[in-house]
């Protein structure tokens, strides 16, 4: 583990409104670089609006929204993400007409030299050689496990320093969870910092250092992992004890 | 026979020029949504400007470039001066923009150039008929084939072999997650309608070519045609928008040739009519897929 204390993200009063729906109100949060911090909640807590606005998808204000020194507040996705930050989005959104190997290259747009792309490229097929085999399929064809692990191997392309995953196990069997969260604890060694918005707290909470729990778009309860794995809140409303 | 095939030659070039067309609007829905109207008038800007690059003197070479550069800006200059400021509005909306700017550039076309067809001095190299056997083919009708093939393929090895062209057919799928990739959303919106301002200007120089003229409705029929070949194909698809453009070519071609005369002047009546069939089979159009339009 390598957790510094410099703040690499910065968020004071962040607020999320669709029309007359607030989604989020109010929310301070802060990451640490090389921290896994998890975002946790019920569906419909607001958790994914957190994200989305986080690098510019969701319509947002906020007294202080800031990433490496950089404020997010005025910018567009395409240069939040170029500045270092990326999302995997819920439901992994993979673009299925196109091929693994495309939809890795589009991950690595903003190198602007070939040699950075394919260097990046080739360290994503060692990272999932699953991926290599599949390479000229489309992505579409893949299944849903398979799918995940493009859909953070394109995030990754963009070599960020923060990386956003949003319920990167939804929907997939046990044994792939298990790979995943495997994945996200590499990932971490390898020396990201990753907000990880996750509904599966047991095992967010074994892998992160810190989190948040999220309710109508507040945060209700904040922590190291450990304070909230102890938590009767916690306890009583996930972990069925 | 012959006559078949002489039927089949004269529908690839009809049909080639509504392909050219409706992937022209295709490629500008399946990105942002919008339909535009104002497609048919990239095509006349195409043809004034061919027009006067002549009548100033410039070869015919130099005009056809000029005439393909000016399609390209003008379609990428209606998306800053119109379509930006809109972009992600309702469906409703950006089609009532897409009308306004087309009914305001007919009518500055009918007032600042004229309201009457301008003729237009295509070389007489180009006027010829080739005979091949029993097969009678004009000169532009062959090039007009020519050069639909090679815009499909070009266009397609862009799509597929660029770095531009796989964030294209990205973007049509889910555009915000494209912006995540790190591509700007203005470059992608302003790629989209460069291509199809050089779908509409190809298209307009052919249409030109074959008439010999330009009025500021030049491009209202064939962009209407264009865009019920889209509907065939499923609008958003860029294959289906070729596939309807062929079909529309091929049975506007068909009924030409087999109606009775005294039906001849409702041939568009009965190509709808066909249409409406083809919508009955499949409301969402023949190759139409899934496209989420998401900002
Ligand atoms: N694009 C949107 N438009 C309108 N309401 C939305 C949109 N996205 C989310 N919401 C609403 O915002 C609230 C929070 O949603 P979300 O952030 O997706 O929660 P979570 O990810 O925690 O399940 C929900 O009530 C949801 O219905
Ligand atoms: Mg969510």
């Amino acid at each position: 583990m390598t957790t510094s204390d410099e703040t690499l993200l910065s968020i004071e009063g962040l607020t999320v409104s669709y029309g007359p729906v607030e989604a989020v109100r109010g929310i301070d949060l802060t990451v640490k670089r090389g921290e896994i911090v998890t975002l946790l909640g019920a569906n419909g807590a607001g958790k994914s609006s957190t994200l989305n606005a986080l690098v510019g998808l969701a319509p947002r204000k906020a007294r202080k929204m800031e990433f490496n020194g950089i404020n997010l507040l005025d910018l567009p996705p395409e240069t939040i993400v170029r500045r270092g930050m990326t999302l995997v989005p819920e439901g992994r959104r993979v673009f299925s007409s196109l091929t693994v190997n495309e939809n890795l290259m589009l991950g690595g747009a903003k190198h602007a030299a070939r040699g950075n792309l394919v260097a990046a490229k080739a360290d994503m097929l060692d990272l999932f050689p699953i991926l290599a085999e599949r390479l000229h399929q489309k992505a579409g064809s893949l299944s849903g496990g398979e799918q995940q692990m493009l859909a953070i191997a394109r995030a990754l392309m963009s070599s960020p320093d923060l990386l956003l995953l949003d319920e990167p196990s939804l929907g997939l069997a046990p044994q792939i969870v298990d790979r995943i969260f495997d994945l996200i604890g590499n990932l971490r060694d390898r020396g990201l910092t990753i907000l990880l918005v996750e509904q599966n707290v047991v095992q967010s909470l074994e892998i992160a250092d810190r989190g948040y729990v999220l309710a109508n778009g507040r945060v209700e309860l904040l922590g190291s992992a450990d304070d909230l794995r102890a938590s009767p809140e916690i306890q009583d409303a996930y972990l069925g004890v | 026979m012959d006559i078949f095939l002489q039927q089949l030659l004269n529908a690839l070039s009809l049909g080639g020029t509504y392909a050219l067309l409706a992937l022209g609007l295709a490629v500008v829905f399946s990105i942002i949504g919008l339909i535009n109207f104002a497609h048919g008038e990239l095509m006349t800007v195409t043809g004034y400007a061919i027009c006067f690059a002549l009548i100033w003197g410039l070869p015919f070479p130099l005009a056809v470039i000029g005439g393909l550069v000016v399609a390209v800006a003008a379609a990428v200059l209606m998306e800053r001066v119109a379509f930006r400021p809109v972009r992600g509005a309702s469906g409703t909306t950006l089609l009532l923009t897409s009308f306004a700017v087309s009914a305001i550039l007919r009518v500055l076309f009918q007032n600042v150039i004229s309201a009457r067809p301008i003729p237009v001095s295509i070389p007489t190299s180009l006027s010829g008929v080739i005979t091949i056997g029993p097969l009678h083919l004009g000169t532009i009708q062959l090039i007009s084939i020519i050069v639909t093939l090679v815009m499909l393929l070009g266009l397609n090895l862009f799509l597929h072999r660029t770095m531009a062209g796989r964030a294209m057919r990205a973007a049509s799928e889910d555009f915000a997650v494209l912006r995540l990739m790190g591509m700007r959303a203005n470059s992608i919106v302003a790629t989209a309608f460069a291509i199809s301002g050089l779908l509409a200007g190809v298209a307009g120089i052919l249409w030109v070519a074959q008439r010999g003229s330009v009025d500021p409705l030049m491009g209202a029929l064939p962009v209407l045609k264009a865009f019920i070949a889209a509907i065939i194909g499923g609008l958003g698809s860029l294959s289906g928008a070729v596939a309807g453009g062929f079909l529309l070519g091929f049975i506007e071609v068909i009924l030409q040739a087999y109606l009775p005369e005294s039906l001849l002047p409702y041939r568009d009546a009965f190509a709808i009519l066909l249409v409406i069939g083809v919508l009955l089979f499949r409301p969402q159009g023949l190759l139409a897929r899934k496209t989420i339009i998401k900002l």
